[in-house]
């Protein structure tokens, strides 16, 4: 494979598209698929043959604005349509030409306007089990250019430049990551791509999974070469069926096509990939659990260092990175390491991928540019809190972050920014919570989910959070006293500080920003055995009084 | 020739101290009379990490490492007993007591504990928290050994004991979080498991989780103590 055969083979696909006058593409991603997208785009295909119209007729993945699937986007009009049923179908391939169906039609101008694609500059418009669609979008472009005309050396120094960071969470360095694999000793190496996304409300990996599996390969294969690697996994969670089914497809069809395997684009360079299924604990998104699960052995985690990028799979150097990190690699080499650099805040660069869920109106997938104001997510692309409510809180980095108040939305989103703050950029799930939510039953939440996913190796952590809980049970049933809440405090210090790994040092964050903005609403809880909200059941304070 | 030994130096709670090159901050403290408590760690086995009684405050380093595996370095500033770490050594104690069942009266290990000996130098004089008592079982189907998971602390001393030294790999952990628990085999009864009946497990377990069925009260004394030594002479093989 060389630029001449990839450029051939994206010509063939645009020339096949040319002969249609209309592209119809369909969210079969998996919030679509689950409003029956598939017997949309079958009474589409039926339609089209009915009617005799010029219209190819595309599944695509995510098009983000998941709350109004099933989604359907016309193209070259660029007519977006949404809760599209099958019986819809005649009337959209009968406006074909025409005016459009006022009726299902979406204009959500401001959603989409604010947002700069990068990471989803696919997602929508590809087949995503179709490596050729994807070639036809500049794929694999930047592979074949790492491979044939850059050193490895040279990878590195365009990732450092760009100033990319983590997308998992902890927002460390990629450049400088790719650096320390790349300078460790050894033949083998690996390059693990870490899709086991377990914040509640977070599907970002997932999407991209979905809808850009080529995208994140690309990514890793370039990492591969950049750090010395010859061999790959995929981490990806078995609750993602699709994900992996799509990922199996794309892996299958980069073998054929020769960008996988041996001698790839007839350089030394080899590179094989496998996918390896997560059982579903939360603990092993970190990285030193997720190498013990992939080596057969249970998922805990261990002290760092040595880090994995020193000895980490089966002792080897590894570099580990998020999906949405190494979707971000093939668009970085393609227009330099200098274009990202512009985009974004001063020490945040690029775009960040948000799923937006919660009391808002349009949930879904959204990708901002780093150091977009908290406010202008929430108000604009979010279109607001729904139903007269008013905005509370929204609660970014999941499990390991913090909710954080109305009065502090003008903040730009970065890494710092948002650590300042008390809660974390996480892996980008953003859940809005309006005021029928009780703050202390939502660190609760969070604490039994940390609590239910901690791996019990570590005392802090394994009875840690499960104390916390028992004391916030306490402050929501009405029975808790000031000394449980200063128990609360000291527990949340010490388990923050003394645990073993991520999980525990941030599983405290919920109670912590909680207790910083709202703490009005413990004291009510405790105090005058009153639930602001209306969430928490009091009963058991009444029994104790008769 | 053997290879030059690389020495650095250090200061641990204000003294000025030297190691060589890879020992961990334990390693050299212990050699040097400081002492730092410690629960999981035991000479001879592999570290984990897990009991965070030995973590220790590093100069210009915000987080706190465990001293068990955090290796020495050149020049580092280390404190063993500050007020921070005291309370947190505290705290962690206290959630280990308030864990699972632990009354000393009635323990077998009663003046043998390493727990309630660490619970005593560590000046814990009552617990905060609640406690959780859970229903936990009693497995006394092996002929010679009882395991009480009431008292047990989930160091995994005993898993390890038996899959680096004894090489049999008996013991393991299963389930995550509050729920986890040592089992033998695949969660068969210990009498019914391939266990060697070496009693090395027994002799490790810091508590009275793991005991002798001929003993009782305070003639349940542990000898932990005979690791380095076997590793010693296996290495001498």
């Amino acid at each position: 494979m060389n630029i001449e055969e990839l450029e051939q083979i994206a010509e063939s696909v645009r020339a096949e598209n040319a002969r249609f006058d209309h592209e119809i593409n369909i969210c079969m991603g998996t919030g679509c698929l689950s409003q029956h997208s598939n017997l949309v785009k079958d009474a589409l295909t039926e339609q089209v043959a009915a009617q005799g119209k010029s219209a190819m007729v595309r599944r695509t993945g995510c098009m983000g604005l998941c709350a109004a699937g099933p989604l359907v986007l016309v193209d070259p009009e660029e007519t977006l349509y949404q809760h599209v049923h099958p019986h819809n179908a005649a009337a959209v391939i009968a406006s074909l030409g025409n005016e459009p169906v006022k009726e299902l039609q979406c204009n959500l101008r401001d959603h989409f306007d604010q947002q700069v694609h990068i990471v989803l500059e696919n997602s929508g418009h590809i087949d995503p089990e179709r490596i050729d669609d994807y070639i036809a979008h500049d794929g694999y472009r930047a592979l074949v250019k790492a491979l044939t005309e850059m050193t490895p050396n040279d990878v590195i120094q365009q990732i450092v430049e760009s100033g990319l960071r983590g997308r998992g969470g902890g927002g460390y360095p990629t450049g400088l990551k790719w650096g320390t694999v790349a300078k460790a000793g050894g033949d083998l190496k690996y390059v693990i791509c870490n899709g086991d996304e377990g914040d509640p409300g977070a599907f970002m990996d997932r999407s991209v999974l979905e809808s850009d599996p080529q995208r994140v390969l690309e990514g890793m294969a370039i990492a591969a070469y950049a750090v010395g690697a010859s061999k790959g996994f995929v981490y990806v969670r078995a609750e993602y069926p699709l994900a992996v089914a799509r990922l199996s497809a794309c892996l299958r069809d980069a073998r054929r096509r020769g960008l996988l395997g041996n001698n790839i684009c007839n350089t030394p360079f080899n590179f094989e990939v496998e996918i390896r299924l997560g059982a579903g604990a939360f603990v092993c998104g970190e990285e030193t659990a997720l190498i013990a699960s992939i080596e057969g052995r249970r998922g805990t985690p261990k002290p760092r260092p040595p880090y994995p990028a020193v000895s980490g799979l089966w002792g080897k150097p590894t570099l580990i990175n998020n999906v949405e990190t190494f979707a971000n690699i093939a668009p970085i080499l393609r227009n330099g390491g200098k274009w990202f650099a512009g985009i974004g805040s001063e020490r945040s660069k690029g775009t960040k991928v948000f799923a937006l869920t919660g009391k808002i109106k349009n949930t879904g997938l959204v990708e901002v540019p780093m150091g977009i104001k908290l406010r202008e997510i929430i108000e604009v692309i979010g279109g607001g809190v729904p139903d007269g409510h008013t905005f509370k809180a929204v609660q970014t980095g999941g499990p390991s972050g913090g909710c954080i108040p109305a009065e502090m939305l003008d903040i730009g989103v970065s890494y710092d920014a948002l650590l300042t703050i008390g809660s974390i950029m996480g892996s980008g799930g953003m859940i809005v919570m309006d005021d029928t939510s009780c703050m202390v039953n939502v660190a609760r939440f969070f604490i039994e989910f940390c609590m239910t996913e901690s791996c019990g190796k570590c005392i802090p952590c394994r009875a840690g959070t499960a104390q916390m809980y028992t004391l916030l049970t306490r402050i929501c049933e009405g029975t808790a006293t000031m000394d449980d809440l200063s128990l609360l405090e000291d527990l949340c210090s010490t388990v923050k500080e003394a645990s073993l790994c991520g999980l525990g040092q941030t599983a405290p964050n919920p109670v912590l920003s909680t207790l910083k903005y709202f703490r009005n609403e413990y004291m009510e809880h405790i105090e005058h055995k009153r639930c602001p909200a209306g969430v928490c059941n009091m009963k058991a304070h009444v029994e104790a009084l008769a | 020739m053997s290879e030059a030994v690389e020495v650095k130096t250090l200061i641990i709670d204000d003294r000025e101290v030297s190691g060589r090159r890879g020992q961990t901050i334990l390693e050299v403290a212990r050699e040097n009379d400081i002492q730092i408590p410690t629960l999981c760690h035991l000479d001879g086995l592999s570290e984990v990490g897990a009991c965070r009684l030995c973590l220790v405050e590093i100069k210009g380093n915000s987080k706190l490492l465990p001293a068990c595996v955090a290796t020495i370095s050149e020049g580092m500033e280390v404190s063993t007993h500050t007020e921070r770490l005291q309370k947190h050594r505290r705290t962690i104690l206290e959630l280990l007591f308030a864990e699972r069942n632990h009354i000393c009266s009635v323990c077998v290990a009663n003046g043998n504990c390493e727990l309630q000996a660490l619970g005593q130098s560590q000046g814990l004089t009552h617990v905060r928290l609640p406690y959780r008592n859970p229903d936990l079982h009693v497995d006394a189907s092996h002929e010679r050994f009882t395991v009480d998971h009431n008292r047990c602390i989930l160091c995994t001393r005993c898993v390890r004991v038996c899959a680096e030294i004894e090489g049999a790999h008996v013991w393991d952990v299963m389930g995550r979080g509050i729920n986890s628990l040592v089992i033998t085999d695949l969660n068969d009864p210990w009498g019914d498991s391939s266990c060697t009946r070496c009693g090395k497990c027994v002799q490790v377990c810091p508590t009275g989780a793991l005991f002798d069925k001929s003993k009782v009260g305070t003639e349940h004394p542990k000898h932990p103590d005979f690791l380095p030594y076997l590793n010693m002479m296996r290495e001498a093989q």
